[in-house]
C-alpha cells in the first residue's frame, strides 16, 4: 500500500485488513490519487483514478438531472469479482475510494468498514497547512514526489 | 414475494419475548433485504458481520462432512444472535437480549421460514 499523505496509512490498512479488499484507490474527485493499494503500474492507478471520478462525476450528474440527491455509491458486481465507488467528505475536501473485492468478503462488509475508513480519516486527518501560491516548478517537482511515492519509481 | 409476506415473517419473530430485532439478509452480500429492528440497532453492521460469520460456519461445517447448517446461535454475554438459512441466498437472523427464550424464538424463527417458502 502507499500513500501519498502519510496520516491515510494507517486508517487504510485498517480498512485493508478489515475488508479483504483485492485493490483500492483513494482520490480527490478531480482523479488526483491519496493512495493505492494493490495496483502494480502507475498507468492503470491514472486509467482508473480518472475513470473512477468519471464516473461519480456523470453519476452525480444523472441525479441532479432526476432533481435526486447524489449517489452515495455505485457498485457493479459480477460473479467473481465486484468494485464499489463511494465518494464522502474528509476534512481535505470530497475524496472518493474506489474499491475492488472478490467472493472471499461481501458488499456488506466492504460497505461497513468503508464507513469505519471514512470515521478513521476524518479523526487522523491534521490541519490543512495554509494555501500557498502554485508555482510551474513546484507543481512539477511535487507530481514527480507522488509519483514516486505512488510507484516506487 | 410480497412485502406482506416479509413483514408477517419478521413480526412472528419479534413478537417473542426478548428478541429485539429481525432481519432478511442476501447471505452472498451481507445486505439486509427486509428488516424489524430497534431504531438504535445498526442493521447493516449486524447483517454483514452475521452474514459473514454464518458463511465461515457454512464452509466449516461442510468441511466436517455434517452437511449445511440449519440453525446458528452465537451467545454472548449481552445477548444473542440467532441465524437461520433460507435456501443458500438468504439468511433470517434475530438479535435477542439476554432474557430470551431461545428454544421460542428457534421454532418462531422456523415458523417464519415455513411462511416465506
Amino acid at each position: 500500500m502507499r500513500a501519498v499523505e502519510p496520516w491515510v496509512v494507517a486508517p487504510l490498512e485498517a480498512f485493508l485488513h478489515e475488508s479483504q479488499a483485492k485493490l483500492c484507490l483513494l482520490m480527490t474527485t478531480a482523479g488526483q490519487v491519496i493512495a493505492q493499494h494493490g495496483f502494480v503500474r502507475a498507468v492503470d492507478v491514472m486509467g482508473v483514478a480518472a475513470l473512477g471520478a468519471g464516473i461519480v462525476a456523470s453519476t452525480g450528474e444523472l441525479a441532479r438531472t432526476l432533481s435526486w440527491p447524489p449517489f452515495g455509491m455505485v457498485v457493479h458486481q459480477g460473479p467473481q469479482q465486484a468494485h464499489l465507488l463511494a465518494s464522502f467528505d474528509t476534512p481535505r475536501g470530497r475524496w472518493i475510494a474506489l474499491v475492488v473485492f472478490g467472493t472471499d468478503t461481501s458488499l456488506g462488509l466492504v460497505q461497513l468498514f468503508l464507513e469505519q475508513l471514512v470515521q478513521d480519516l476524518a479523526a487522523a486527518a491534521p490541519a490543512a497547512p495554509a494555501p500557498q501560491p502554485v508555482l510551474a516548478a513546484d507543481f512539477e517537482r511535487e507530481l514527480n514526489s507522488s509519483l514516486r511515492t505512488l510507484f516506487g519509481s | 414475494m410480497s412485502e406482506s409476506k416479509f413483514e408477517t415473517a419478521l413480526d412472528l419473530v419479534t413478537r417473542v419475548p426478548g428478541v429485539r430485532g429481525a432481519m432478511l439478509v442476501s447471505a452472498a452480500d451481507g445486505v439486509v433485504v427486509a428488516e424489524a429492528l430497534m431504531d438504535e440497532m445498526k442493521g447493516n453492521a449486524v447483517a454483514a458481520l452475521a452474514a459473514s460469520l454464518a458463511g465461515r460456519l457454512r464452509r466449516a461445517v461442510e468441511g466436517a462432512g455434517r452437511g449445511a447448517p440449519r440453525f446458528v446461535q452465537l451467545t454472548g454475554s449481552e445477548g444473542t444472535l440467532l441465524a437461520a438459512p433460507w435456501g443458500e441466498e438468504v439468511l433470517l437472523v434475530a438479535v435477542a437480549d439476554r432474557s430470551v427464550n431461545a428454544g421460542l424464538a428457534r421454532l418462531e424463527m422456523f415458523r417464519a421460514l415455513e411462511i416465506l417458502a
